[in-house]
């Protein structure tokens, strides 16, 4: 249970960003290693496209790019309070980088299906 | 005052720095009630050993804060009618610092950082020389108002989960109060002042959650101070500040 001081938009925006870039960084591999069999076997990354064609799979892609999308702008919106002139405004900021987030994976998501 | 109709459980935290448990207490509601008003009443009419502190009742000694119903609060100032939970509360000292009794917290480690952080005026005049003239608008004056009204209540230091991860964490108010002398013209030492708050346990450790500002009594944002801090010592670092 998230303990009562921790529940406002600014600390969810940091634990978003945190596990995000968790789940990300856990991602990473896979993703090389799947890279990888274009030159190692061919074949299995041809049988991995086709089975990435599902729509299960789809939808974890979603998820995906969300949380790259949420990293990335939550980055964007950290660097930008602490390195440029500091606007009182970060929740709206925060919320905007989150609904901007799943602008992009919701039009992820309608491209691929 | 008549004593209304209605009940308060209360929850009060009793030990001391080797561990405690709370103690559950009835206390009749009163109009316009505070918790400070709460813990009083218990330790005049129930039990006399309760330890807690407070001085002013008004707003301005911040010795009173306290953390009730999981967030940290000046006691003196919150109406128990704004935290009530159906008829509980719940009051505990601040987290993040040693328990000396009950609900009284050890605030020495609390103002020993702010004197690690360079905390403190560092005068180049003498009472000999002539006022020092500074303008409101100038824009460092500007910052350094915005911040400058800190009571010492240790209210944003309960609520960062950095300086509870990080016990060598200065913490934002006195990270806020080295902020306001950085932009301070009056000040000799501000490279010192840059110096200190860039050390392990600096300006730099913190995650931006914004607890601080969430719940300052008086408003302040000690996370728009450490985000000064930062872009200063980063200039600094890169020799252009």
């Amino acid at each position: 249970m998230m303990r009562p001081h921790r529940s406002h938009p600014l600390w969810l925006a940091y634990i978003l960003h945190r596990l995000s870039g968790l789940a990300l960084a856990i991602f990473l591999p896979a993703h090389f290693y799947v890279l990888s069999l274009a030159l190692t076997a061919p074949n299995d990354l041809d049988g991995f496209l086709h089975w990435a064609d599902k729509p299960l799979v789809k939808v974890a892609e979603f998820g995906l790019v969300f949380l790259l999308a949420v990293h990335f702008f939550g980055g964007l919106r950290l660097m930008a309070f602490e390195l440029l002139a500091w606007s009182k405004d970060q929740k709206t900021l925060a919320a905007a980088s989150v609904a901007f987030s799943f602008l992009i994976a919701a039009s992820f998501l309608l491209r691929a299906i | 005052m008549a004593f209304g109709s209605n009940t308060l459980d209360v929850s009060v935290w009793r030990g001391d720095a080797d561990g405690g448990k709370f103690e559950s207490f009835q206390v009749p509601s009163q109009e316009s009630q505070t918790i400070l008003d709460v813990v009083v009443w218990i330790q005049q009419k129930i039990d006399p050993s309760l330890a807690y502190r407070y001085a002013c009742r008004v707003g301005m000694c911040g010795s009173c804060a306290m953390s009730v119903n999981g967030q940290p609060r000046w006691t003196c100032r919150t109406h128990v009618q704004k935290v009530l939970r159906g008829r509980r509360v719940e009051i505990a000292p601040l987290r993040n610092l040693p328990v000396i009794k009950d609900l009284a917290t050890d605030m020495d480690p609390f103002f020993e950082k702010w004197v690690r952080a360079e905390g403190v005026f560092h005068p180049t005049l003498t009472r000999n020389d002539e006022i020092a003239r500074v303008s409101p608008v100038d824009q460092r004056r500007v910052e350094a108002d915005a911040a400058v009204e800190c009571i010492n209540c240790a209210i944003c230091y309960a609520s960062c989960d950095t300086v509870q991860g990080n016990p060598d964490y200065l913490g934002p108010a006195a990270l806020n109060r080295a902020w306001t002398l950085v932009n301070d013209v009056k000040d000799g030492k501000r490279s010192s002042i840059l110096e200190a708050v860039s050390q392990e346990g600096g300006c730099h450790n913190c995650h931006s959650q914004g607890s601080c500002a969430k719940f300052c009594p008086n408003e302040l944002s000690p996370i728009t101070s450490i985000a000064g801090l930062k872009r200063e010592t980063t200039k600094s670092f890169f020799g252009r500040g």
